[in-house]
């Protein structure tokens, strides 16, 4: 399988304050992300996950190490465009990155800027607009959506690139449940239908239900690197990095310490009622 | 129980006159009990920002009314300040509305426009800062150097140092990782206990309300769809599942197991009650 992303002994060090120390945000972090897959990066705050991701289209650039974007080393300013062009970010706040007045306008906006041709950026922003499931909303005004909607524009605006990867930084952190649903079932399409490379930053356990790899980080470094279920199955380590597993696998957990033995791995609602009927009566439906 | 308040046929519309015109709070009753930890939940666009923007005063209905303490807000639109001290309002992301150039100063605004002496100012500070867990070294500090989580406990605090009668947070724990939504709603709850104010929580997460509320009022459409105890409102899990709201994830299984043909109440909204419900039934079963 290609490799999308690249980091080899990557760290970073913001600027210290006067007369303290730096501590790394991110420390000694080598890892490969595959084309076409979807990764979710789990972490408490500090732990180093949007520094990371920041680093994946060179929004900063290694205190030392290398990141490479298909080959392409991030600190190289010449590639600059080019790797910006094949990695689009969505960040957390719906209102920071809305350009335009007018929803297509601002869908544009990224194309115009990469010299596309007129007729070229019609197509595109209707691709575009129509894959987020926004197109009747092309002359609608940004600030009058939802926030769900809202970050729909902001990745239609990076698909307009036609990127080959999409990093997103907590852009669901401020979503309302409809809104954090809207967004992944757009991006997991993209995923799915295009085999655009997704990585997703976050804290809400469930959305890495379906991911094909979780890392977690801590203290800026990845701590657990395998798939949902491998990874949420470790309550305990889980909890001693300040996070949760999903309750269906704390649930499996209670029974099991009650002296069940239940499978750890069944994470979504419908697996965790089967393993829990095939314990205690009921029909498992396979 | 008389309510400390009450919400009369409250409507309000958003953009009269123009092609946006929109009624975001549509003829809403309900009753706020004193004392009470009362959580509101509904999804975007439901009316549950646009309803407590009324309660104190910051919006003016455009039919109803809002009663405090059974009178009307409005009866004297001069009096509406002391409205707002009474009942006090943290925004959702209110970490972005501090500009003092300490902590103490920013927790002191809002008790000083409300004309108290020096030495009351500053009991107010200290015990807020004390109850959100701020320290004393803390309040010498810039806000602006603290971080995410720090910034929204000094700007609950601006607002518990004003002691009101009501406090309403929107979306308090917004944006912050696991162990920050925590410790901010276990510092509510604590408040909650030794103050016993009458708070009103407004939230996305189910699991959030369903933890810390004694009584949960649903809005959509800028109406009242239900209103009870947690358990009350999860009987009605399949009604909240068709209009979008995300229940816990253990009213869930417990939904599920039901479909399996499991006798599962499926009310339980905590992963210990679920746990004791499945092993009570095996239990039973093999008494049988």
């Amino acid at each position: 399988m290609a490799t999308m992303l690249e980091t080899n002994n990557l760290t970073f060090y913001y600027p210290a304050e006067e007369g303290r120390e730096a501590t790394a945000a991110v420390k000694d972090v080598t890892l490969q992300i595959e084309k076409g897959s979807f990764v979710v990066v789990l972490g408490h705050n500090g732990s180093g996950k949007s520094t990371l991701a920041k680093h994946m289209n060179a929004v900063v650039l290694p205190s030392s190490g290398k990141v490479y974007v298909e080959g392409m080393d991030t600190c190289d300013e010449q590639l600059l465009l080019e790797i910006r062009r094949r990695v689009g970010m969505v960040f957390q706040n719906p209102d920071n990155q809305i350009v335009a007045n007018v929803v297509e306008e601002d869908v544009a906006f990224a194309p115009e800027n990469l010299g596309v041709d007129t007729d070229e950026i019609r197509r595109r922003v209707d691709a575009a607009l129509e894959a987020v499931g926004m197109s009747e909303f092309a002359r609608h005004a940004p600030h009058l959506l939802s926030g769900g909607q809202k970050q729909r524009i902001a990745i239609a605006g990076v698909i307009a690139m036609e990127p080959d990867c999409i990093v997103l930084d907590e852009a669901t952190a401020m979503l309302d449940p409809a809104g954090r649903r809207e967004v992944l079932s757009a991006v997991k399409r993209l995923n799915r239908e295009r085999g655009i490379t997704v990585v997703l930053i976050t804290h809400h356990m469930n959305e890495a239900e379906d991911a094909d790899r979780l890392l977690v980080m801590d203290h800026g470094q990845v701590a657990m690197d395998g798939t949902p279920r491998q990874v949420f199955a470790r309550i305990a380590e889980l909890k001693a990095l300040g996070l949760t597993s999903p309750h269906t696998v704390e649930l499996l957990s209670a029974l099991n310490e009650s002296g069940e033995l239940l499978p750890l791995d069944a994470i979504t609602v419908e697996e965790c009622a089967d393993a829990i009927c095939r314990a205690f009566g009921g029909t498992v439906k396979e | 129980m008389e309510p400390i308040i009450r919400v009369n046929n409250l409507t309000h519309t958003y953009s009269v006159g123009t092609p946006f015109e929109r009624s975001a709070v549509d003829g809403l009753c309900m009753d706020v009990l004193p004392g009470e930890f009362l959580g509101i939940i509904g999804h975007t666009g439901s009316g549950k920002s646009t309803l407590i923007q009324h309660l104190n005063g910051l919006l003016k209905p455009t039919a109803g009314q809002i009663l405090l303490d059974g009178r009307d807000i409005w009866e004297n639109p001069k009096e509406i300040r002391k409205v707002r001290f009474q009942v006090g309002l943290v925004f959702q992301y209110p970490e972005y509305q501090l500009f003092e150039e300490t902590v103490y100063k920013d927790i002191a605004f809002g008790p000083g426009n409300m004309g108290l002496s020096r030495e009351e100012i500053d009991r107010r500070v200290r015990q807020a800062a004390a109850f959100v867990g701020l320290s004393e070294d803390m309040l010498e500090k810039s806000p602006f150097e603290l971080s995410g989580g720090q910034k929204r406990r000094v700007a609950i605090a601006g607002v518990i140092a004003m002691e009101p009668k009501v406090l309403i947070l929107d979306e308090p724990t917004a944006g912050l990782d696991p162990a920050g939504r925590e410790k901010i709603l276990s510092q509510l709850r604590a408040y909650h206990r030794e103050k016993g104010t009458t708070i009103l929580l407004v939230s996305h997460s189910m699991e959030e309300i369903a933890q810390n509320a004694d009584r949960i009022v649903v809005l959509k459409g800028g109406k009242c769809l239900m209103s009870g105890t947690p358990r009350e409102v999860f009987a009605r899990a399949e009604e909240l599942e068709e209009v979008g709201l995300d229940i816990p994830q253990v009213t869930k299984v417990a939904l599920a197991l039901r479909r399996r043909g499991l006798d599962i109440d499926g009310a339980v909204y905590t992963v210990e009650e679920l746990k004791n419900a499945l092993l009570r039934l095996k239990g039973g079963a093999s008494h049988a």
